[in-house]
């Protein structure tokens, strides 16, 4: 539980350290503040709702992969704990969802700079290559079932299962969101009118890019 | 103003009910009296705090109620004030927390001149093992749990062959002896209490946790298990008797060693013949029971049910009781068995006999007995065929007028109260489920469709 | 910051909050029932919650029916017993009180008090709605399938929740996994609304420091939920994969009813951590809206500030953040390694300070005010001694060591609902007397609301209190019946029935309230739109009820705190949040 704890604390310290900006030490009964200092100002953050939005939803994803490793640490100082042979081809995949980031982040500078061929191309390309990364997740699978580890076999495979299939699970979400942003280009938005979608999608991207480094880590170390 | 009253009444009452009500702890039994001490402590602490906050909220109440024309004074905080009350708070805290952690750590360090013994819970019922003559529990793993080896005892461990096994409910410990208990369960979680102890802690499956304890008062003392462990998790109950050291030895030495236990054979069935013609005239030659004598049918039963009744009777734990006509009968029939082999080969013989069942004598509404069989099927098993791991005997296809007797004394606490009965309290539980005849002929009219 | 004269203050630049284009439906059901609203869903929210509320309160009056006289209802045997114990337990605690908190006040209070039109997500906020419909229909259903809920406890605890020997160990347990993962799915829908509502829709002036604590109490209560629910949701996960596809997350080598079943080297103790690494947070998630709303319901009614507002918001954090780190204090005799209850231990009586610190703030407040005792300041005042009573029995079980006698006794079960069950009820009831009039337009029946707070009030001490001592002389919770004990006096089996009858009693008399919200509603004196004289911005609505899009064609400007009570060289008693300096108050009788 260390490890859920150690994140817990570091996002409540994010939390914290944001309030803390917020003149939390101001007596607020003395009227200094004029009326029309607003909001924005005080706080500095002129980020859309949708994007805080996606930023806490970050925090809950993160809690819930932390909590996962969390177990997977306590349940593997079990005796019944063997090792996993991991199926190469997730080297393979790493470097896919290394792809699919980059091409995002290829989009997310293109729809700054008003391209929208280069958003066309890199939404493209990063969500062929995520598919390709689940393919090749899903081939992985295929592999362990053939050397006969099942999701009953042993806690290592247990785990080995959930945690992909939760990531993957992650993905498809983004997919979902990369697919109406995708259609909304090909029927002719202007690139302003994807631009917030196109930054969104890239941050969770890279976000679960992240993830995906750590929990790949966590496999391979065990 | 009158809920300035109100609150200082329930203050004060609070405080006369906490001095005068019969109810508090359970005289101590054991070393922990620190444990009391720091709930006293607590107690003073925490009773301060909620007198003066209740008390100086009723006055407030009063003081500063609605009056037309008074305003509010404006008072946004008072610093000073406020770091006062806190510092004063943390001090009270201390004041609790500081004696508190002094005695956990006792709690956690066993004395090294601390007997070890080990208790097992499963559903939903108490077994006990001590080391036996070398001072060392041999290794266990819940694998190795079977109608034979229901401890669970590793046989390659040598140091497990001289363990000795309590196969009951009730376990006795020496006076002024420091014990540590380990625990260890072979199903789900339950837990070790004995409330005039004061120490607790769960028992889980796949681990061994701990607790020491010096008995200091002799006695018979309750085992409750209170963490939630299934449908009887209230009936399982247990016992420690302390008493003095010889008492104690002599007793220990009255249980078998898991050596011991393992090498008995399972009866001669052909030396049980012949001791089986007492029992016949009654019973009939098959064991097909006789409703006109109220002699039960015995063919299909459980050895180990038979062999536990059998030693009932022999003792008196059965069969003793004013109101329990045909089990004063039962008696001295059960005294003609001279020692555990004879009980051992009568049952071998017994097992040798066709088992036909009995013939449905009760009427009752089945579908209603159904439902009250979902309980019972729990130890019983969904088919009433019985279940070594609850010790309860099978019922399916047995004689319905000997159940419906029995569940009416087991009831009334004619059967099963008898302390030396181990199982017999838990199907008093259970029996109190069916609270009127019609209940009984219900459940017994189902058992006859299984 | 540009300094402005005052005599400019008059002038109002243009909302830097943009304006939310909200969706206006025009059918009955895009109103009220597909409904993008806050307040539509607010109520929703409500109505469900307490619905199945009331079943889980008929539920335990049949428990004590046991309790106080065994073996006298056939209906109720040890299985189904226990099957009511759990489904007590989790509809009150989750699906009631998390619901109607966050979900309920949460939703209707939080864009009128920080002062936007709506939710800044109100499409993802209906689906939450409806998801949590979904997981309490679930829910329900387990009553209906074979074998029936579970009665695993609402704990839940492995390996026993989905072993045979405990009810609805296959049915029952499934549909309340997966009941909780759409809970906690749908909860996070809604929580993401709340705090980036707070963060992000704040109108003009508005400062963090200038919220009522009512919303710093649902926003630090929502960042909990979203960090703790997580654990509940993976516990969820693995228990049902455990039970369906037999993987040994939790599951330790077994022999279940003499059968060695398949299952090896899992951690039931893996469980529990991550049960009250959501649980524990989940006392907070419940009382910090509580401890908010009771801050403003005192403040209003007492006619003065809240007493040390800053000490009071430090306090909620300072809560927030050390209910992570205390769960393992429900875990102390659970077989873990005993040295970490040292450590729990401190952190949990750590935790005691900062929540004495706003007890005294409350009573403080009180202290030289002008204190009207309405029916939601007696309900306040009843919170208060009540959460005084549960907070100091807290810190017997917090205490390793005072815990070891009292752990799983009737004393945990007393203290709990006494500081989790009875003390917040206080506040939802005060806070339903107090916010009705802006819900309705019609103030709730002041008589009727009064015999509704005495009898809940005594009568849940009177249950609670002598609670305690059967807990002293080691009763166990849980337990079906004593039967006969050598260690309990009779009386005690007296007590027992004793508590019954007041319980009986307290719940009937619950039917009052519920025919004083429908009565009123019709029949309610007119209440206009600030009948308590508060300062906050839900009161300052053009509208009561207030109308989709809440302040009418223009957004408040804030330009003061929530507290400006009995001011001095002010006429009013009260100053509202969006009066710019120098502005008579619009007094009571101009509304």
């Amino acid at each position: 539980m260390t490890i859920a704890l150690v994140v817990a604390a570091a996002i409540v310290a994010i939390i914290v350290g944001w309030l803390l900006r917020q003149t939390l030490n101001t007596k607020p009964w003395i009227e200094q503040q004029h009326p029309i200092e607003n909001v924005r100002a005080e706080s500095a953050w002129s980020l859309p709702p949708v994007k805080v939005g996606l930023g806490v939803f970050l925090a809950v994803a993160t809690s819930l992969f932390a909590l996962f490793i969390s177990a997977y640490f306590m349940r593997r100082m079990g005796a019944d704990w063997n090792t996993l042979a991991d199926p190469m081809v997730l080297w393979w995949n790493t470097a896919l969802l290394c792809l699919g980031s980059i091409y995002f982040q290829r989009a997310r500078t293109a729809a700054q700079r008003g391209q929208i061929d280069g958003v066309k191309v890199g939404l493209l390309a990063g969500g062929a290559f995520t598919f390709a990364f689940l393919a090749g997740q899903l081939w992985a699978w295929q592999q362990l079932n053939a050397s006969g580890f099942y999701l009953a076999t042993n806690p290592a495979s247990d785990f080995f299962y959930l945690l992909t299939a939760l990531h993957g699970l992650h993905l498809l979400g983004g997919l979902w969101v990369w697919g109406r942003t995708t259609a909304k280009v090909w029927r002719g938005f202007e690139v302003a009118d994807v631009r917030l979608s196109v930054e969104l999608c890239t941050v969770y991207w890279h976000f679960l890019l992240v993830v995906w480094l750590i929990l790949f880590g966590l496999l391979l170390s065990t | 103003m009158a809920v300035a009253i109100v609150l200082v009444l329930l203050v004060v009452g609070s405080i006369l009910f906490h001095f005068l009500s019969p109810w508090y702890f359970t005289p101590i039994a054991s070393n922990w009296g620190m444990i009391d001490d720091t709930v006293t402590i607590t107690f003073w602490v925490t009773g301060f705090v909620f007198v003066a906050i209740n008390f100086f909220m009723a006055y407030a109440v009063v003081r500063y109620r609605y009056q037309k024309g008074r305003r509010a004074v404006y008072e946004p905080e008072n610093k000073k004030l406020e770091w006062w009350l806190t510092g004063f708070t943390t001090l009270g805290v201390v004041a609790m927390l500081a004696p508190g952690l002094f005695v956990w750590a006792k709690f956690v360090e066993v004395p090294k001149e601390a007997s070890v013994i080990e208790a097992i819970g499963q559903q939903w019922h108490w077994s006990f093992r001590f080391p036996g003559k070398d001072g060392v529990l041999g290794t266990v793993d819940t694998k190795y749990v079977s109608v034979e080896n229901p401890f669970g005892i590793n046989t390659d461990d040598p140091n497990g062959q001289d363990d000795v096994l309590i196969a009951s409910n009730e376990v006795h410990l020496p006076i002024d002896k420091p014990v540590k208990v380990l625990l260890r369960s072979t199903d789900v979680l339950h837990n070790f209490t004995v409330p005039q102890f004061r120490v607790k802690m769960d028992l889980v499956p796949g681990m061994v946790p701990y607790i020491w304890f010096t008995p200091t008062r002799t006695g018979k003392f309750e085992i409750l298990c209170e963490e939630l462990c299934g449908i009887a998790h209230f009936a399982m109950r247990g016992s420690v008797v302390v008493e003095e050291q010889t008492a104690f030895h002599t007793w220990l030495s009255s249980h078998p060693t898991f050596a011991q236990s393992s090498s008995r054979g399972a009866g001669d069935a052909v030396a049980g013949d012949p001791l089986y013609a007492t029992c016949a005239a009654c019973h009939g030659p098959q064991g097909e029971g006789n409703l006109a004598l109220n002699a039960p049918k015995l063919s299909g039963l459980q050895d180990s049910y038979m062999q536990r009744q059998l030693k009932y009777f022999k003792q008196g734990a059965r069969g003793t009781h004013d109101e329990d006509v045909f089990g004063k009968m039962m008696a001295p029939m059960a005294a003609t068995l001279v020692d555990e082999v004879a009980i051992e080969n009568v049952v071998a013989y017994i097992k040798t006999l066709p088992d036909k069942p009995a013939p449905a004598t009760v009427n009752g509404d089945a579908a209603h007995g159904k439902k009250i069989y979902a309980t019972c099927g729990v130890c019983h098993g969904p088919k009433g065929q019985g279940r070594w791991s609850t010790n309860a005997p099978r019922h399916a296809g047995m004689s319905d007028w000997y159940m419906v007797t029995q569940l009416k004394n087991f009831k009334q606490g004619i059967r099963g109260a008898h302390p030396q009965d181990m199982y017999g309290p838990q199907m008093g539980f259970m029996a109190d489920l069916l609270v009127d005849d019609q209940a009984i002929n219900d459940v017994v009219a189902y058992i006859n469709t299984l | 910051m540009a300094y402005v004269a005052h005599d400019e203050s008059d002038y109002v630049p243009p909302a830097e909050v943009e304006e939310v284009e909200l969706y206006h439906p025009k059918t009955f059901i895009g109103k009220y029932i597909w409904s993008q609203d806050a307040k539509v869903i607010a109520i929703q929210y409500s109505i469900t919650a307490i619905a199945v509320g009331l079943v889980a309160l008929v539920l335990s009056g049949i428990m004590r029916l046991q309790l106080g006289y065994p073996n006298t209802f056939s209906f109720i045997t040890p299985g189904t017993y226990l099957q009511f114990v759990t489904m007590h337990g989790m509809i009150m605690v989750i699906y009631l009180l998390t619901a109607l908190f966050l979900g309920g006040f949460g939703n209707y209070l939080i864009p009128l008090m920080v002062g936007a039109r709506d939710m800044v997500f109100p499409y993802v906020n209906m689906v939450s709605y409806w998801v949590y419909l979904f997981a309490v229909l679930l829910l329900m259903a387990s009553f209906f399938v074979p074998g029936g809920p579970t009665g695993s406890g609402w704990t839940l605890y492995p390996p026993q929740a989905i072993l045979e020997g405990t009810p609805g160990a296959s049915w029952g347990i499934i549909l309340m996994l997966v009941s909780l993962a759409f809970f906690i799915v749908g909860f996070t829908m809604g929580g993401l609304n709340y705090v980036v509502t707070v963060l992000q829709a704040r109108t003009r002036g508005m400062t963090m420091m200038r919220l009522p604590l009512t919303v710093w109490g649902i926003f630090m209560a929502t960042i909990l939920a979203l960090l703790a629910f997580p654990a509940l949701f993976v516990s969820c996960i693995m228990m049902t994969l455990d039970s369906l596809l037999g993987t040994s997350f939790f599951m330790p080598a077994i022999v279940s009813m003499g059968q060695q079943l398949d299952y090896g080297g899992g951690s039931p103790i893996l469980f529990q951590h991550l049960f009250w690494f959501f649980g524990h947070p989940e006392v907070y998630i419940v009382a910090l809206p509580a401890f908010g709303m009771v801050s403003d319901l005192i403040s209003v009614h007492a006619r003065k500030n809240i007493f040390g507002y800053r000490m009071m918001v430090w306090a909620i954090l300072a809560i927030g953040a050390l209910s992570l780190v205390v769960w393992a204090h429900h875990m102390y005799v659970s077989g873990m390694n005993p040295y970490f209850g040292f450590f729990f231990a401190i952190t949990t009586l750590v935790i005691a300070i900062p929540t004495a610190i706003k007890v005294y703030n409350w009573v403080l407040t009180l202290w030289r005010g002008n204190i009207h005792l309405t029916v939601p300041m007696l309900f306040a005042i009843g919170f208060v001694f009540t959460f005084i009573n549960g907070g100091l029995t807290g810190l017997f079980l917090g205490n390793v060591t005072v815990d070891l006698p009292l752990s799983d006794t009737m004393f945990v079960v007393a203290h709990f609902h006494m500081v989790m069950a009875v003390a917040p009820i206080m506040v939802v009831f005060g806070a339903i007397y107090h916010w009705y009039p802006k819900i309705t337009g019609r103030m709730l029946n002041d008589t009727l609301g009064k015999f509704h707070f005495w009898a809940t009030f005594l009568g849940s001490y009177a249950i609670y209190y002598p609670m305690h001592y059967l807990g002293f002389l080691g009763v166990p919770r849980r337990y079906y019946a004593m039967g006969n004990t050598d260690f309990l006096p009779e009386s005690a089996h007296s007590l027992n029935a004793g508590i019954t009858i007041v319980a009986l009693i307290v719940g009937a008399i619950q039917v009052v309230f519920l025919y004083n919200l429908v009565w009123s509603y019709f029949k309610g004196k007119p209440s206009g739109g600030n009948p308590w004289g508060a300062t906050t911005l839900e009161w300052q609505t053009p509208d009561t009820p207030p109308k989709h899009g809440n302040f009418g064609p223009t957004l408040p400007v804030v330009y003061r705190w929530a507290y400006d009570y009995s001011v001095p060289g002010v006429d009013e008693d009260f100053i509202p949040q969006n009066q710019p300096p120098g502005e008579k108050t619009r007094g009571l009788e101009e509304t």
